[in-house]
């Protein structure tokens, strides 16, 4: 048996998780019978379609549209494809600039047997996982070789809406001591559904994540994880509506974490809940197959509503992530669950409610890398407030063994971050997990004291609401604004219409192949 | 210590920043130089400081923060100097009232809810700010305005586009529309917020509507500038939106 700093009850925390289980199966069970325009592009992209049309389309976005104007994209992808190149002989890339051209419509062509299909897409399938493998051979190596930097990981991001520039940023970061580089993705990609091409050098609050501006990162951050013996983390956003996407871009380029929650798109996009299960199960399988630590985005639930009041529901839909992680195939050890220092620095003894949650957080989730998020919702533009409001954050991630901590900024709510601000951050938190190294192991808790109690209550509330959840189901707790006070309808937001059953030759080869790590 | 050959006493035509003697002008400034550090680093901050209107400006941190890139943090004295008298600013024209106060004056002068309806517009995907304002819960101890009796609020959240939007508070006949804008690279926000106004003016709504923004880098003149009755920055509470939108549709409908 585990023990708990905190005087936790595990047999509550069993009973909490299997719950959450029961949720995340019933969620499963929708999302088997669904494919999505967004997964069908994805499985494009693992065929190695890439590239766009005279319009700037991307190919799959092309492609699997000619399906979805006949109708028929409940087939899927592999089964049209499978077919053309058993019937033409050409590759799926050729297949689909044909198709772009106006040449050739997978509709009308003569269907094959199905064992010829299979025999036909298999190789393909066998080299694109074998491309996700070598790709997380290279970083294991780099691991091996080069090292990292302890945990915490330094996390921190570069928005300056041109991936050259970002590419300064990043190294500097990274000399300065910063273990994983976020770059933040321009306003309003999210709601793009396709995935811009090519490097790009304009954005508005980030950059745009395209594969060609992974792969400029990526090469960036190796070189100067090489000159400084350590290993850089290269961090984007499965989310949005090309969430698998976004997930085999970061495969093939080698990112080596994605923010990629269940519910954010549901609650802080509106996109379409339907639509977001399907996309995040397929994304998540491939994130969990090449070695990516996911992100869940539970600290944004606490910049709508109360991080005091409403902690409970970041513990919940913790729980709830990660059961649907786990139906993905997503190892413990790849699970950056969320939650966030964010209630109002006015609160009395606020620290000590802060220090029981990511403790509570921790012993939850023992094999997790947790995800801690910095202050935002408080920060008021006094910077000098904001640096000691980011120092508490730091001790309590050091205290309580948080795993990626996502470094505040003291220029928070003013701007992208600059040089400095970055500098001063990553200072700060050096500064604090040396001091403090051991006080984790040094100091216990009061028994029935208000640390103790708080994670007792917020434990106990989550088990309350896991319960409604089960009776009503996740789709019906987000109609009704069970998270972050945002209530979502089931057929309302945006991407419903990308959403199709699937039919009688519907597969997915990939599924199995990556969650049995083939 | 330095002799102090400056005039100690408060002069409001010609103030200056006080750091602990009147008039003595003292200012902290931090930057970020693309130079490697060194004595030539440090020479080319103070010559800046100089150029930026600072007497004895001192160097009192360099660190190189990557290579070619140096960071500063100077103080000096401000040679510069400002007439306060003369200064005026715009300001959103209400007497800010709590809710209760607000409530009661909607209740005895307008005898309805007033319907405002609010969202952060464009590709903004920050809800802070709207919420803030307009949820339950508030801000800093500061209801929003769904806590008040007399406003029923709608809070559309974020990327919403203007035409959406538009669409929206006709639907719900709003009094009062509330746009948020946090993200302002590139000036993004003011192309939206102006794309806004143009649509409203187009669809003859403009002069119906009650139009406010808000937003860390919005202030009441700046909106009036883009064509908005109001505009609400930093510091900003539901009780100063609320406030300005009751008294200014009872200004307006008596007129």
């Amino acid at each position: 048996m585990q023990k708990s700093k905190l005087g936790l009850d595990f047999e509550k925390v069993g009973y909490a998780k299997n719950i959450a289980k029961k949720i995340a199966g019933d969620v499963q069970s929708f999302v088997e019978n669904y494919t999505t325009v967004a997964v069908e592009r994805t499985l494009c992209r693992l065929l190695g379609i890439d590239g766009i049309d005279g319009n700037a389309v991307p190919l799959p976005n092309v492609l699997v549209d000619s399906l979805k104007e006949k109708g028929v994209l409940g087939q899927g992808v592999i089964f049209y494809i499978g077919n053309a190149i058993v019937e033409t002989g050409l590759n799926p890339q050729q297949i689909a600039e044909q198709v772009a051209e106006g040449k050739l419509d997978l509709t009308t062509l003569t269907i094959h047997p199905k064992e010829k299909i299979d025999a036909a897409i298999m190789p393909i399938v066998n080299a694109s996982l074998n491309r996700i493998k070598s790709r997380r051979a290279r970083r294991e190596n780099y691991l091996k070789t080069i090292g990292e930097g302890s945990k915490p990981y330094l996390y921190v991001i570069v928005a300056t809406g041109n991936i050259y520039e970002d590419v300064v940023q990043a190294q500097a970061a990274a000399r300065q001591g910063a273990d994983i580089i976020a770059v933040i993705r321009t306003t309003g990609q999210s709601l793009l559904d396709y995935v811009p091409y090519g490097a790009t050098t304009e954005g508005f609050g980030g950059t745009y994540a395209t594969q060609e501006n992974f792969r400029i990162m990526r090469k960036a951050l190796d070189e100067v994880g090489e000159e400084i013996g350590r290993y850089i983390r290269l961090c984007n956003y499965c989310s949005g509506l090309c969430m698998p996407e976004i997930a085999v871009m970061g495969a093939f380029e080698g990112l080596d974490v994605m923010l990629n929650d269940a519910l954010y798109g549901i609650l802080f996009r509106d996109i379409n809940m339907q639509r977001t299960m399907v996309d995040q199960y397929f994304s998540r399988i491939i994130n969990g197959y090449a070695g990516v630590i996911i992100n869940t985005g539970e600290d944004n639930y606490l910049t709508t509503a109360d991080a005091f009041d409403e902690a409970h529901t970041v513990l919940a839909s913790d729980l709830i992530n990660e059961q649907l992680a786990f139906i993905a195939g997503i190892p413990a050890e790849q699970m950056g669950l969320g939650h966030a220092f964010e209630m109002d620095p006015e609160l009395e003894n606020g620290f000590l409610y802060e220090l029981a949650q990511a403790q509570m957080t921790r012993e939850i989730f023992p094999d997790a890398p947790l995800k801690y998020m910095p202050p935002t919702k408080f920060m008021t533009g006094n910077v000098f407030r904001g640096h000691i409001q980011d120092a508490l954050f730091n001790q309590i991630a050091i205290w309580t063994g948080q795993g990626l901590q996502l470094l505040g900024m003291m220029t928070e709510a003013i701007h992208t971050p600059f040089m400095s601000d970055r500098y001063l951050a990553i200072e700060n938190a050096k500064y604090i997990f040396k001091n403090m190294k051991s006080i984790g192991d040094e100091v216990e808790y009061k028994e029935n004291g208000i640390i103790r109690n708080r994670a007792k209550e917020v434990l106990n509330n989550a088990v309350e609401l896991l319960e409604v959840l089960q009776n009503d189901g996740l789709f019906n707790a987000l109609e009704q604004g069970k998270f972050a006070a945002v209530k979502r309808p089931k057929t309302g937001g945006k991407g419903l219409a990308g959403v199709v059953e699937r039919g009688v030759n519907y597969s997915n080869p990939f599924v199995d192949l990556m969650k049995q790590r083939k | 210590m330095e002799a102090r050959d400056f005039d100690t006493t408060l002069d409001l035509k010609k103030i200056k920043p006080y750091g602990d003697t009147m008039n003595d002008g003292k200012t902290q400034v931090s930057f970020t130089l693309p130079i490697p550090c060194g004595n030539e680093a440090i020479e080319a901050a103070k010559q800046l400081m100089k150029k930026m209107g600072f007497e004895n400006p001192q160097v009192v941190f360099y660190k190189e923060l990557t290579a070619g890139f140096t960071f500063f943090n100077c103080y000096g004295s401000c040679v510069h100097t400002v007439d306060f008298t003369t200064i005026h600013v715009p300001k959103v024209e209400a007497t800010t009232w709590d809710m209760h106060q607000t409530d009661e004056y909607v209740k005895e002068n307008i005898g309805r809810k007033l319907v405002v309806v609010g969202a952060s517009t464009g590709t903004d995907a920050h809800t802070v700010g709207i919420d803030a304002i307009m949820n339950m819960k508030g801000y800093a101890g500061h209801y929003g305005l769904e806590r008040y009796e007399g406003f029923e609020a709608y809070n559309l959240g974020s990327q919403v586009p203007n035409d959406e939007f538009i669409a929206k508070a006709i639907e719900l006949k709003a009094d009062a529309l509330l746009v948020s804008q946090t993200v302002t690279q590139k000036d993004v926000h003011i192309q939206n917020l102006v794309e806004l106004v143009e649509m409203l003016e187009a669809e003859g709504l403009r002069s119906k509507v009650i139009l406010c923004c808000g937003g860390p880098r919005i202030n009441h003149e700046l909106a009036k500038e883009l064509g908005y009755d109001a505009g609400f920055g930093m510091n900003s509470y539901a009780d100063d939106v609320a406030s300005f939108i009751a008294q200014e549709f009872v200004r307006r409908n008596k007129k």
